[in-house]
Order: C-alpha cells, then sequence, then structure tokens
C-alpha cells in the first residue's frame, strides 16, 4: 500500500444551524487521485476549505506525513506543499497571467520583482505538465479553461505536493474536461497527488484511483471504480434508490409556439454576443440549448424574455410580435421564466413567501381587486403551491432567502409553472441543487411538454440536456453553430460543436 | 488564440488613446513657448504658480491611490489635509522648529490614517461614512482651537538648484523649490516603482483587487489595508503641511478648500496610476494659474467666465482623451473572512 501522505482524523465543523462536517476522516495516498463524492451541501467544500486554512475545524486533526500538522490560515497550508484551486477561481481578472501565478509566492531581487526569472519558469512548468499558456494575457481576456490552467500553474509554482481541485469541471466543455484529466494524470506520474471534488458520477469512474462518499457531513462509503457503476454510487450519494433516466414519451410537436428570428445583440465594444440567432420551439417539445457558459446563451435569454434590449431580430409567442423589454406583455402572453440567476432575477430576497408566489399576478383577479391587494387569496395560493410543489419552509411568510437553494428553485418553479403558461424558459434550472430537487424539475418540465407547452432549457450541463430535450441546438460564440435532433446526436458530437471545433471542420470542408 | 489577439487590439486601443494625451501634451508646450517669447516673466511665473498650485493634489491624489489600490475609500483627504496643516503650524508658533512641525503634519495625516483603517477594516463601517466624519472632526476642531493673530518665525524656502535653475522656461518653476515640492515629485516616482515594480505593491493591487484571492494565496487583507491606509495618510499629512509651511506659511480656517476633494478627482483622472495623477494635477494646476493670471491682466471677460476654465478644461479632458477609467475592484467594500 502506497504511503499515507494527508489525512483528517474526526473533523468536526459546525455553521449556524447546520453540522458542515461530522467525524470526517479521510486518507490521501501518494500519487493517487481521490475522488471526494457528494451533492450540493455534502460538506466536501468545507472539508478542502479546513485542510487549506480557510475554514478552522471545530476539533479533529489533520496529519501530513505521518504527523499532525496545525493548519490556521491558508499560509500554513501552503507552506506545507498544499494547493487548492478553487471553484470560484482565485484570479485577479485585471492582473496578467505572470502576476497571477507569482502573487503570493513572487520572485524577486529585494523587494524589486524578477518578472523575466518568473516568466522563465512559468513557461519551462507549462512545458513539463503540457498546461500551454502566454503569461503575459490578461486573465479575464482568457476563456475558462485557460484559466484553469493558469490556477493550475499557480499550484504547481509554488511546488505543490497535494493539490485540492474543487469542482473543477464544471465550466468545461467534455473536451476540456478530457484534456483537464490526462493533465491530472501528468501530475500523479510526477508524484502530486490530487483530491477531487465532484458530483459528476461518470468523471469519477473515468479518472479516480479511490472513492469517498460523504453526504449530509458524513462519510458513507468509500470505493475503487472497478467496484461500482454510476447506479450505485448515486444510490450511495443520495442515501436511497435514485432514477437517473428521465422517463419520458416520444414528442408530439404540434404548432410553433415560440419564435426567434434574427436575433443579433451587440455589446459595447460593438462585438456580437448573440449573432443573428434563429430558432422555434414548437407545443409539446423540449428544445435544448447546450453550450459552455459565456458563448451567449445568458444575454440571448436575457433578451427572449423581454430583460434586455436586442439590436435586431424579432421574438414571437404563438405568433405575435412581442415588443422590445416588454417582460410584462410577454407574461401575459404565456410566457414562463425560471431565470438563471434566482437572486437577481427570480426572487425578492427579503419579502415572505406569498409576495414571491405572486410576483407575475399579483395585479390581476382573485389577487387584487380594483388595485386592492387580496391577503387572504395570496396567503392561500401561497398555502397551496408550498404543498403542490413541496417546498420546505417553516411558514408561507418566511423570506425567500431563508430558504435553500433547491427550495428557492421550487418557489420559482412553483410560481411560474402554476399559471397557465404557453412557452416555458428555464435557464439553468438545476444549478447548484441536490439530486432529489433536479429529479422533480426534470419531471415538471417533461409534464409540461407533455400538456403542450414550448419548453426551451438553457443548460451548460451537457447530462441534462441530453436526458430532456428532443432537439438540441448548440450555441457558440453567439451563434447556434447545429441544431440536431436528440434521439441522433451524441454526447461527443456535441461536445465538439460546443468548443467550437466541428465548425470549423465545416467552414474548412466548405472553403 | 483568439484571447491573444484580443490583448493585442487592447494594446492598440491603449496607444490610440495615447496620441490624444500626447497631442494635448504638445499643444500645451506649444502655448507655453510661444508664450515665453511673447512675456518670458509672466509665462515663468504662471508655470511657478502652476506647481504650488499642483503639490497639494500630487500628494493628496497619492493618498487616495495608496487607500484605494488596498480596497480603501478615502473621502477624508480633505480632512487629514486640514488637520495636518493646522498642528504643523502650531508646532511651528510654538517652538520656531520647521522641521519638526514637518514630521508632525506627517505623523497627523497618518496617524488619521489610522483611525481611518481602524473604522474601515476593524469596525467595518461604510468608508464613505468614515471619510465624512474625518472631514467634520477636522473642521470642528481646528476651527475651535485656532488662535487669531498667532504668527510663525518663518517657513520653508526654496532651494535653488545650481544653474539648473537658470534654464529658460522650466528653470524658475523646477529647480527653484522648497523641499516638500522636490519630495512630492520624488514619491512620485518612488510610488510609480512601487506599485508596479514590487512585491508589496503587487500584493497590495491584489488585495484591492479582489481580497479573498490575495487571501488564498497567504496574504493579509488586514495588515495590507491598514499599512496602505497609513502610509496614504502621511501624504496626505504631508499636502498639509506643504500648505502651511511652504505654500501659505500661515494657517486660515478651512484653508484646504475643497483641495482634498479636487485631489480624489485628479486620481481618477490619473487613473489610479502616481504619474498619471501626477499630469493631471499639473494639468489642473496650470488651468489655475492660467485663470489667475487671466484675471489678474484685466481680461475683458466676466472673472465668473475666467474662474471656470480649470473646471472646463477638466471635464473636456476627461470626457475626450482619457477614455474609461476602472477603479480597483473591491474597494469601499470590507473584507470578512468566513
Amino acid at each position: 500500500m502506497a504511503r499515507t501522505i494527508l489525512e483528517t482524523k474526526d473533523i468536526n465543523k459546525s455553521f449556524p444551524g447546520t453540522q458542515a462536517n461530522q467525524n470526517v476522516s479521510i486518507r490521501l495516498e501518494e500519487g493517487e487521485v481521490l475522488a471526494l463524492l457528494g451533492e450540493n451541501g455534502a460538506g466536501k467544500s468545507t472539508l478542502m476549505n479546513i485542510i487549506y486554512g480557510l475554514y478552522n475545524q471545530d476539533d479533529g486533526e489533520i496529519w501530513l506525513d505521518g504527523k499532525p500538522y496545525a493548519i490556521n490560515e491558508p499560509h500554513d497550508a501552503i507552506a506545507a506543499g498544499i494547493g487548492m484551486v478553487h471553484q470560484h477561481f482565485m484570479l485577479i481578472p485585471v492582473f496578467t497571467v505572470l502576476e497571477n501565478i507569482m502573487l503570493g509566492a513572487e520572485v524577486a531581487n529585494g523587494p524589486f520583482l524578477d518578472k523575466a526569472e518568473a516568466r522563465k519558469r512559468i513557461i519551462a512548468l507549462s512545458q513539463d505538465y503540457g498546461l500551454e499558456v502566454d503569461p503575459d494575457a490578461i486573465v479575464e481576456e482568457l476563456p475558462v479553461g485557460i484559466q484553469q490552467r493558469v490556477e493550475i500553474l499557480k499550484a504547481l509554482f509554488r511546488e505543490v505536493k497535494i493539490l485540492i481541485l474543487d469542482e473543477p469541471t464544471a465550466v468545461l466543455t467534455p473536451q476540456e474536461t478530457e484534456e483537464l484529466f490526462v493533465i491530472m494524470r501528468n501530475l500523479t506520474k510526477q508524484g502530486v497527488s490530487i483530491v477531487f471534488i465532484t458530483h459528476k458520477l461518470k468523471e469519477v469512474l473515468a479518472i479516480a484511483d479511490r472513492i469517498v462518499i460523504m453526504r449530509r457531513g458524513k462519510v458513507v462509503g468509500e470505493t475503487r471504480p472497478s467496484e461500482v457503476n454510476e447506479h450505485d454510487l448515486a444510490n450511495m450519494m443520495v442515501g436511497r434508490e435514485v432514477i437517473l433516466q428521465v422517463e419520458k414519451a416520444a414528442a408530439q410537436p404540434g404548432e410553433a409556439l415560440f419564435e426567434i428570428e434574427g436575433l443579433s445583440i451587440h455589446d459595447a465594444a460593438q462585438l456580437h454576443s448573440v449573432n443573428n440567432v434563429s430558432f422555434t420551439v414548437r407545443a409539446g417539445e423540449i428544445l435544448g440549448l447546450a453550450g459552455v457558459q459565456g458563448n451567449g446563451q445568458t444575454e440571448l435569454a436575457e433578451a427572449i424574455t423581454g430583460l434586455r434590449h436586442y439590436n435586431s431580430g424579432t421574438v414571437r409567442i404563438a405568433g405575435e410580435v412581442m415588443p422590445q423589454t416588454n417582460p410584462r406583455k410577454q407574461v401575459q402572453h404565456g410566457m414562463a421564466h425560471i431565470p438563471e440567476d434566482r437572486h437577481k432575477h427570480g426572487l425578492i430576497l427579503q419579502d415572505p413567501l406569498t409576495d414571491n408566489f405572486v410576483l407575475c399576478t399579483y395585479n390581476q383577479p382573485p389577487f387584487a381587486h380594483r388595485g386592492v391587494r387580496d391577503r387572504q387569496a395570496i396567503y392561500e395560493n401561497a398555502v397551496e403551491l408550498i404543498q403542490r410543489f413541496d417546498v420546505r419552509t417553516s411558514s408561507a411568510l418566511t423570506p425567500a432567502g431563508d430558504l435553500s437553494g433547491g427550495n428557492q428553485q421550487k418557489v420559482i418553479v412553483g410560481r411560474e409553472l402554476s399559471r397557465d403558461v404557453k412557452v416555458v424558459i428555464a435557464n439553468q434550472p438545476t444549478r447548484g441543487l441536490d439530486v432529489g430537487s433536479i429529479e422533480y424539475i426534470h419531471r415538471t418540465l417533461v409534464r409540461l411538454r407533455d400538456e403542450g407547452a414550448a419548453v426551451l432549457l438553457i443548460s451548460s450541463e451537457l447530462d441534462e440536456i441530453l436526458s430532456l430535450s428532443d432537439r438540441i441546438a448548440v450555441m457558440y460564440r453567439g451563434q447556434i453553430v447545429s441544431t440536431l435532433n436528440a434521439a441522433e446526436a451524441s454526447r461527443e458530437e456535441i461536445g465538439l460543436l460546443m468548443a467550437g471545433s466541428a465548425q470549423r471542420t465545416m467552414e474548412a470542408e466548405a472553403a | 488564440m483568439s484571447a491573444i489577439t484580443q490583448t493585442a487590439e487592447n494594446n492598440n486601443r491603449g496607444k490610440n488613446k495615447n496620441w490624444g494625451t500626447w497631442g494635448l501634451a504638445a499643444l500645451i508646450t506649444a502655448v507655453i513657448i510661444f508664450a515665453y517669447f511673447q512675456n518670458p516673466n509672466v509665462t515663468e511665473a504662471v508655470l511657478a504658480a502652476t506647481v504650488r498650485y499642483s503639490i497639494p493634489l500630487i500628494l493628496g491624489a497619492l493618498c487616495g491611490i495608496y487607500c484605494e489600490r488596498a480596497g480603501i475609500v478615502n473621502v477624508g483627504i480633505e480632512g487629514q489635509m486640514l488637520m495636518a496643516a493646522f498642528l504643523a503650524y502650531m508646532v511651528n508658533v510654538w517652538t520656531g522648529n520647521l522641521l519638526l512641525a514637518l514630521i508632525v503634519g506627517v505623523l497627523t495625516g497618518a496617524v488619521i490614517g489610522l483611525f481611518l483603517a481602524f473604522l474601515s477594516v476593524s469596525v467595518k463601517l461604510n468608508q464613505i461614512i468614515g471619510g465624512t466624519v474625518i472631514n467634520i472632526l477636522a473642521t470642528g476642531i481646528t476651527g475651535f482651537f485656532y488662535v487669531v493673530g498667532s504668527t510663525t518665525q518663518g517657513k520653508l524656502g526654496p532651494i535653488v538648484l545650481g544653474p539648473l535653475a537658470s534654464l529658460p522656461i522650466i528653470g524658475r518653476a523646477l529647480f527653484s523649490n522648497a523641499p516638500i515640492t522636490y519630495m512630492a515629485f520624488i514619491l512620485v516616482a518612488v510610488s510609480q516603482v512601487v506599485f508596479f515594480h514590487t512585491r508589496w505593491g503587487l500584493r497590495t493591487r491584489a488585495v484591492g483587487e479582489h481580497p479573498r484571492a490575495a487571501d488564498t494565496l497567504g496574504i493579509n487583507v488586514f495588515r495590507t489595508r491598514y499599512v496602505s491606509t497609513i502610509i496614504g495618510g502621511a501624504l496626505a499629512g504631508l499636502a498639509g503641511a506643504f500648505l502651511t509651511l511652504e505654500g501659505v506659511g500661515s494657517f486660515e480656517r478651512g484653508m484646504t478648500n475643497g483641495r482634498g476633494f479636487i485631489a480624489l478627482a485628479v486620481m481618477i483622472f490619473g487613473k489610479w496610476n502616481p504619474i498619471g495623477a501626477m499630469l493631471a494635477a499639473l494639468l489642473f494646476g496650470f488651468a489655475n494659474a492660467l485663470q489667475t493670471q487671466l484675471q489678474f491682466m484685466g481680461v475683458n471677460v466676466a472673472h465668473q467666465f475666467i474662474g471656470m476654465i480649470p473646471y472646463v478644461l477638466t471635464i473636456v479632458v476627461v470626457s475626450g482623451f482619457i477614455g474609461r477609467s476602472r477603479p480597483p475592484a473591491a474597494e469601499g467594500t470590507p473584507y470578512e473572512k468566513e
């Protein structure tokens, strides 16, 4: 058995209201990839933040190389050779790659920075590990995949022995994920040990040497990829039987309910963030819009829901052209919108659930009569929806901000889908939710489809797109590069389209 | 690949902006040379007045840069300058020791900087309110304790830098000044190097942009903000000392007269760069000197309009030549460790 390099012994950590870690003991062997698998809120990131010194444990010990080691500050972790790539990158957007990598571990003559020497070292490192990057590029101008390389280089620059990757694949295309796995293999060959945090089952099976599963702050199991399949892992992670595949009948598409034609948006720099996008969603079908984050989906979704001005194009609901930036009119024509950012566009966090449930209909009977609100009707409506959509809350008068992410999402879904809707625009509807809530929201979307609504599903989770959609449109750099029939589409094909490489091939063929 | 091209585009855009700035500089230089041949004495006097007016703005803007680059908004520069001016003056009145007065002025600024850092970093008070508290305190305290009629035994005199001072046009303005003026220019150069070529500068800028990232790299955000704000305070103190020990030679109530706020504008105008701020301050100082000179010469235009020149010039330059300037991302927000 390989040498144990890092060990946690009975770590406990609680935050107000939750026990985030409860007697967590894990072990990391030298040169292995240890996958830490668990749902959102299972305590994986908390544990890693404790190891990295960002949080301090209530009790328990961290052992390095067989000796207890006190880590109170990130500084201590860095000194011990521990590096961490955070889920939200810890890069300074306006700094160059070089400045970001050397920050905190500067190459210097006395107080003066030696950028030439640092550049040499970074180039050498990127060649050794196959992490190509331009040291003088400004970080905010780089795609996320490259930003992640910068994060990994940052750790390597500090000569880490242990590298923690917190949900590293959340922002990557399938191809970029493959590249990351190659890099991870390279690293372990050179003696780096990796802790890989994720909730994606396929990835765990593809890369891990050993898997530790956490649920509700506790370690609930340990296994190896050779001994399990996705289904087992899902059950261990959730703690009950889960159905990974959404069951749905073949679509019965009807008339065109939602039509977008030639829509373009220019941003301040006159670049097209959305470039001449056209598509149609029919009654009774789900159109999935796939794409890596930041390829114009956010802007497109805001434009077609009336939240953002667009420079050209038309939006039609049931044949009628919608005026620009008039969300109310679109809502009255039967649009439901589950927005990407539920805090900014979905809820009024400080207001009670009662009001949040009637944000689209507060001015209409039965919730208002001649401009006066009917509080009784609003309250009864909330009580009913809380029950119907299984929202876990202490009361209907609780502020929306006090609910967990999954329950907040259920409030939005409840409000939007309890009305009589023709068009549903669901933008990242399950981001950050646990498997149980995801299951629920997926089933609801399929039910609406079957009831004759046109559903547009925008998601950067390829699995979600594949399991729900009837047709799939792929967005890359503001354009829809291809629309496929879901039944005939393969993961690989969509992945390539998302990365823009298929388009290049097509262009090459055309030329 | 595309990202690299984009960077190159940005650099080009930057160069185009520079043409505007260079064009403006060339125009002003041409006007000055022309004026010099018309009337050398007046021109030299205007240039000397430009420098005199600019110094407190340069130092005040440096104070702002040190604070804001670390993420602390300092709207209390006015108060720091006023308190420092007052105490430096009082020490001069009591002891007649100009060096001691200067040191007291700088320390006063630094102590108020420490107070602001305490309010913003430790107490996590809204930073605008913290700065406003300082301004109100300074006005109140100096107004209450100032005794009309006290006299000093002199002020800091010019040090003439030999033959340099007899250079045409710029000699009198640049090489025949009192010590704080020279110090201000040296501090600009030093600050430019500190912020962009030292470890301390890199870390301080990181703290002002993304404190959490800096924290994860083992940088002490709280200490960095304290140190930076105290250094900034010392610079504002020096600006105050300039007013009473070098510029005017005595104290009056409210004598800073908004310079602390103009310094903030100068800082923004100079895009949070020491050299940029210096150029902005000199431009503003030049406009002011010009305005005074025009009024003095009795040009036949209502004095209200002439008085507008510095402000109109600022608006034109800011809107036309400078382009977007972007503040440090984390300024004004207290850092909370999780």
